[in-house]
């Protein structure tokens, strides 16, 4: 691990001032914020990233879960996952969330996590945590050896050239589709950023991520309320019970009248690029009765643009029933 | 350097008045080369609790100062801030009933518990634990006094080689108190972040059912 210097803020401001002599917030930014650590000191263990500072936020007090005055649900940036998690109105108000974050990693890991840091979690394979290996996205222009080598847990949408690697979170699988905001500050102030809108596709510059520039500080989300009678759900297939990365999942949050679809919000983890929004499924179902064909038919639409690779033909399939098998449980 | 809980302290049978690693450092020393001995390479130097009270040691340019509260002691340390807290506990602290496996939070072996919450500890700097309570298998229980866990795990032979046994130890110790279901299947989900190579997992569900049971 390169040697590095540690400092603490007690304040949201220094902390983006300290960012902000990183000329980026993007792979291989000089300057890191850290929280739990669980993803980051992993990486500097391997020589993956190398800051020259690390700045402690677990300082500032952005750690509280708290009702929004209009409805909905306010996450501080350094609220652990698994308070999340086992938070008494995340779990009445949008189970999903609950189910997506204790679907992921382990208890131990859950405990150090932090909701900003599950967020900013590296979409990445196996070679990105090798040097041994080129990388565009560790390091541009090196090349992408997972086209063509070992591929079968990457992604088959958002994918370029340049990157196929998957975006590994639950929690922001269930956060795409409740369609949670990412409250920034910066350098300029402060920003609202749905969450639609914050990550990147890898398209020609792999090492971007999210919108996030030098200095942007994740704060907090929010959640905003759904309709009384919403119901909602994660579902996670994978290679073993527990502990592993998704295959593939999907997080459903809709409403029936009577037979009909009145509401209804699909993401799709293991498979994208970024935590998959299908708008196409949403776009198929709306309306329409929550009937095998018609699930079906939003599973053929959410995966039509899949670009599956050497290893990962499977997972067009696999998703499409995840997706299937999550609709007829949520429209129960 | 001496701590309180170095093994050759350790109530111990006469059989066993010679700890294994004590032996092992023993044999190194005597130019014997053993991997254990020879990876020990300390990424931190130490003040130990003895020292407290005195003049700390002098900066080098690489390393921080920091105190570490560890099962209720407090330690003044000199460290490099690279230093994790696993390495921390095991190589200045020689407290080495916490085990280093992946190193990369995947395995478990280091799992310790941070004001009572389980965590790896691979994957904590331990500048950054400067406010933490930190419980290590040492604070846990005494081979005298065991924690009810420790002692189901030995009735129901939660083990075979025992690499992975403090750190499933100190998550079953931890999940006593955190909201899970009563079934054998929780148990296996509550502690999937603890991996045996030995496969001793029917046992390990076995003990932690028994302490939950009693409770």
């Amino acid at each position: 691990m390169q040697p590095f210097e540690l400092i603490t803020v007690n304040s949201v401001l220094d902390a983006v001032r300290a960012q902000a002599a990183s000329p980026s917030a993007q792979q291989g930014a000089q300057v890191r914020f850290i929280a739990g650590g669980t993803n980051l000191v992993d990486y500097m263990k391997l020589n993956v990233e190398t800051p020259r500072q690390l700045v402690d936020i677990n300082g500032l007090s952005l750690d509280k879960v708290e009702p929004e005055s209009g409805g909905g649900l306010k996450i501080g940036a350094l609220a652990r996952n698994t308070d999340v998690a086992n938070d008494e109105a995340v779990k009445a108000q949008y189970p999903v969330l609950s189910q997506a974050i204790l679907s992921g990693a382990s208890t131990q890991l859950r405990n150090m996590a932090t909701t900003a840091g599950n967020l900013l979690q590296k979409t990445r394979c196996v070679y990105y945590r090798d040097t041994a290996f080129g990388c565009n996205k560790r390091q541009p222009g090196t090349g992408c050896p997972a086209i063509g080598g070992h591929n079968r847990m990457l992604a088959i949408l958002g994918t370029s050239d340049q990157c196929i690697a998957s975006n590994p979170s639950d929690q922001n699988v269930a956060l795409a589709a409740l369609e949670a905001t990412i409250h920034v500050t910066g350098l300029k102030g402060d920003r609202a950023i749905p969450i639609a809108e914050f990550y990147t596709l890898p398209a020609n510059a792999p090492e971007r991520e999210t919108v996030l520039d030098a200095g942007d500080l994740v704060t907090h989300i929010t959640i905003p309320p759904l309709p009384a009678g919403t119901k909602s759900l994660y579902l996670k297939l994978r290679d073993r019970a527990s502990y592993e990365f998704a295959l593939a999942s999907a997080a459903i949050v809709t409403k029936k009248s009577g037979d009909r679809i009145e509401f209804i919000r699909v993401a799709l983890g293991g498979v994208g690029a970024r935590p998959w929004r299908s708008f196409e499924a949403e776009h198929s179902l709306h309306g329409k009765a929550a009937t095998p064909a018609n699930f079906r038919a939003a599973a053929e639409a959410a995966l039509r643009d899949a670009r599956p690779q050497s290893q990962n033909g499977f997972k067009v399939e696999l998703a499409k029933r995840c997706l299937v098998h999550a609709l007829t449980q949520a429209t129960a | 350097m001496p701590t309180k809980n170095d093994d050759c302290s350790m109530p111990m049978t006469s059989l066993e008045k010679l700890s294994r690693r004590a032996f092992l450092a023993r044999a190194g020393a005597a130019g014997v080369v053993t991997a254990t001995a020879s990876v020990a390479v300390p990424m931190a130097s130490a003040a130990s609790a003895q020292q407290q009270a005195s003049t700390p040691e002098p900066a080098t340019p690489d390393t921080v100062p920091i105190a570490l509260r560890v099962n209720g002691e407090t330690y003044r340390l000199q460290i490099d801030s690279r230093a994790t807290l696993l390495d921390t506990l095991r190589e200045t602290l020689h407290l080495t009933g916490t085990k280093k496996g992946c190193d990369h939070g995947q395995c478990g072996a280091c799992t310790v518990h941070v004001n009572g919450r389980r965590a790896n500890s691979c994957l904590l700097f331990a500048a950054m634990q400067q406010n933490a309570e930190i419980t290590t298998i040492e604070g846990l229980g005494t081979p005298d006094k065991m924690h009810l866990v420790q002692a189901a795990f030995v009735e129901h032979d939660g083990y075979q080689c025992g690499y992975c046994t403090s750190g499933q130890i100190m998550s079953a110790a931890a999940m006593l108190h955190e909201p899970w279901g009563p079934s054998d299947s929780d148990v296996r989900e509550a502690l999937s972040g603890n991996i045996c190579r030995c496969g001793a997992y029917p046992n390990i569900v076995a003990a932690v059912q028994s302490v939950r049971r009693r409770a």
